[in-house]
């Protein structure tokens, strides 16, 4: 069945280069498209966290203008 | 909070990386069986180490969270088993490029260590699915918790069912009846794998940041009563 595999000789060098910088080439792409994926998640938290700094002072400012127009008005 | 000591640990695992990298072509002695291509053994078998540990360390997180009920150990849990997955679809392809360089096949279905680890990433494969059916929250994290305790358990039970099944094409790392590795092949295999280990705890931290991160902005929204923008995780557990 698998007794061939006992007798496989060491590939040539030229021939096992191949193989070994594609299994690492294949590490490497997997871990930069998950660092990729990631740093696009961060990147979207931090849009989110500018939105919702904005959103938090605009309300501010809507609330304290009428506080101020009414001071002017006593 | 997760945040805390990520940018040391990322440093240490690029320094331990790099030099475990080094060690591999620059010190580790060829095999004499394989030759150059036994050089994928230092990427494949720590990277198959640390995801089949780390699936136990999941279901040991899955232990935490249904004793105390705190949601901060499911969250350990799913990302650690997350994290495992990613590992394991890496130990399956440098393994079929390393199975196709030695043997001349990419896979080998009568090799019970090929077929236990797929059975072993396609049992944690459903994690997702079976997690994400489920729409209550506290319910789904209870569920999730006990399948990665039952899986976690099945992990162990089928490394030793494993090792004592008499095929044994597939190498072993460490001592057997026949010996283990030479000195010098098992300080650079230790290394690797303490870089590969330290690998899996700086992502593992990473991603909970930005899960903790996004967690907060939530909070954050729903405390202003902000309106959604859209684009926000719907599979992200809750980490507070």
């Amino acid at each position: 069945m698998i007794d061939p595999l006992f007798a496989a000789p060491a590939l040539p060098l030229d021939e096992a280069g191949k193989y070994v910088a594609g299994a690492y080439v294949v590490f490497l792409v997997l871990l930069i498209v998950y660092v990729g994926i990631m740093a696009a998640k961060v990147q979207r938290i931090e849009r989110e966290l500018r939105e919702l700094a904005g959103f938090a002072e605009a309300r501010q400012s809507g609330e304290s203008a009428p506080e101020a127009r009414e001071e002017v008005g006593a | 909070m997760y945040g805390k000591g990520l940018r040391p640990l990322s440093i240490a695992t690029v320094a331990l990386m790099s030099a475990g990298l080094a060690l591999v072509f620059f010190y580790a002695p060829l095999d004499a069986d394989q030759g150059f291509v036994q050089k994928i053994f230092y990427l494949h078998v720590p990277l198959a180490i640390v995801a089949l540990v780390g699936f136990v360390v999941g279901g040991v997180f899955a232990v935490l969270h249904l004793r105390s009920g705190d949601s901060r150990w499911d969250a350990y849990s799913y990302v650690s088993i997350h994290m495992s997955v990613i590992f394991g679809v890496a130990v399956l392809i440098t393994g079929g490029i390393w199975a196709k360089a030695s043997w001349g096949h990419w896979w080998v279905w009568d090799e019970p260590t090929l077929v236990s680890f797929l059975i072993v990433f396609l049992l944690y494969a459903t994690y997702y699915p079976f997690r994400y059916a489920i729409e209550d929250r506290d319910r789904q994290a209870r569920y999730a918790s006990v399948f990665a305790i039952a899986a976690g358990a099945f992990v162990p039970l089928n490394f030793m069912a494993v090792r004592m099944a008499e095929s044994l094409v597939h190498p072993r790392t460490f001592a057997t009846a026949d010996g283990g590795l030479p000195g010098e092949m098992m300080f650079v295999f230790l290394v690797c794998l303490a870089a590969f280990a330290l690998l899996w705890v700086t992502l593992v931290k990473f991603e909970l940041t930005a899960k903790s991160a996004s967690g907060q902005v939530k909070r954050l929204r729903r405390a202003l009563d902000a309106p959604v923008s859209g684009g926000s995780s719907r599979i992200a557990p809750e980490v507070s």
